[in-house]
């Protein structure tokens, strides 16, 4: 399975460089008042960045149990849209969705989206799904442990990495007028959409714009 | 309920929206027009998380090192680096920029 192919190595870099903000989120979560146990199992459990950060935010800031739920859960409404989404790219066979959608995030969506052939995307989602889950439980354990002691990896140039990981994606797509303009469309959403809505809401609208451009330019065509 | 329970409950919605979307029926997934408009969701997605992780910082925008790496790392793939460079070229510019007293 783990042949290296263009998929499979999109997958282990994007794992890498998305899996060691684990230690930030393990810091983060025990100095918000959750013990070691509760940290490990929102990664193990919950596996999705956005969402659980949002549950431990709204914790530190003093807010209940009821209100993490709901921050958790806002974020975590993009991931249904990844399974539609991977769901009609890969068709996995039945006996693997359970499993494909505890792995379904931001990181194994995008890889198995930049690919072009079937098999590749398979690769693409399962290298980058299970990658990020390793690095980012262990990391996770580590953060949790050692606390502040170890800083935080943007000092490493890692959120670096994400951009350029991100970016290596989209590239390939961007030929002809079409995707362009979508790009476009996307990115302006997401700019704007930043700084009003809580994280992981961008994503959502941006989703939302590019259908409707979408719905546009075909009955235009039509 | 407890802090723990909290945890768990909140895990088990994530996973519920997580398998809700693969629920749908794949006869309507399969229709031309639901796989055009996936690939156009695509393309919106990754435009999207890129800009995410270039300028978001919780919920505002802020201008920092990432933005070097977002036009290394574009030079990198108009160059045709292969994707583990363009990835390393992206961390080296914000590390370097962070260096040089980025932010």
């Amino acid at each position: 399975m783990l042949k290296p192919t263009p998929a499979t190595r999109m997958g282990l870099s994007i794992a890498a460089a998305v899996g060691v903000y684990g230690v930030s989120f393990g810091a983060l979560s025990v100095a918000a008042g959750l013990n070691v146990w509760q940290t490990c199992a929102l990664s193990a459990l919950m596996f999705t960045g956005g969402s659980q950060f949002a549950f431990i935010g709204v914790i530190a800031g003093g807010g209940t149990g009821a209100a993490a739920w709901a921050a958790a859960t806002l974020l975590g409404v993009r991931n249904g849209v990844y399974g539609m989404q991977l769901k009609a790219l890969i068709r996995p066979p039945a006996k693997l969705i359970p499993l494909m959608a505890q792995l379904t995030i931001d990181e194994s969506t995008a890889t198995a989206s930049g690919q072009d052939e079937h098999d590749e995307r398979v690769r693409g989602f399962w290298t980058a799904g299970v990658g990020v889950f390793i690095l980012w439980n262990l990391f996770t354990l580590v953060g949790a442990l050692a606390g502040d002691a170890i800083g935080d990896p943007g000092r490493w140039g890692l959120d670096g990495a994400a951009v350029a990981a991100f970016l290596g994606l989209l590239w390939p797509r961007l030929t002809g007028r079409d995707p362009v303009a979508i790009a476009i469309v996307a990115a302006m959403t997401t700019i704007i959409a930043l700084p009003l809505v809580p994280p992981g809401i961008p994503v959502l609208l941006a989703a939302a714009t590019t259908a409707l451009w979408w719905f546009w330019r075909k009955r235009r065509t039509a | 309920m407890s802090l723990g329970a909290w945890v768990l409950f909140a895990a088990a919605t994530a996973y519920l929206i997580k398998l809700a979307g693969y629920l749908l029926p794949q006869s309507f997934l399969d229709r031309p027009d639901v796989h055009e408009l996936a690939a156009a969701l695509t393309v919106g997605l990754l435009a999207s998380l890129t800009v995410m992780n270039t300028l978001g910082k919780g919920q505002a925008v802020a201008l920092d090192a990432r933005l070097l790496s977002l036009v290394a790392a574009a030079i990198a793939l108009k160059l045709r680096a292969p994707y583990i460079v363009v990835v390393v070229v992206g961390a080296l510019a914000a590390g370097l920029g962070r260096l040089a007293g980025l932010p």
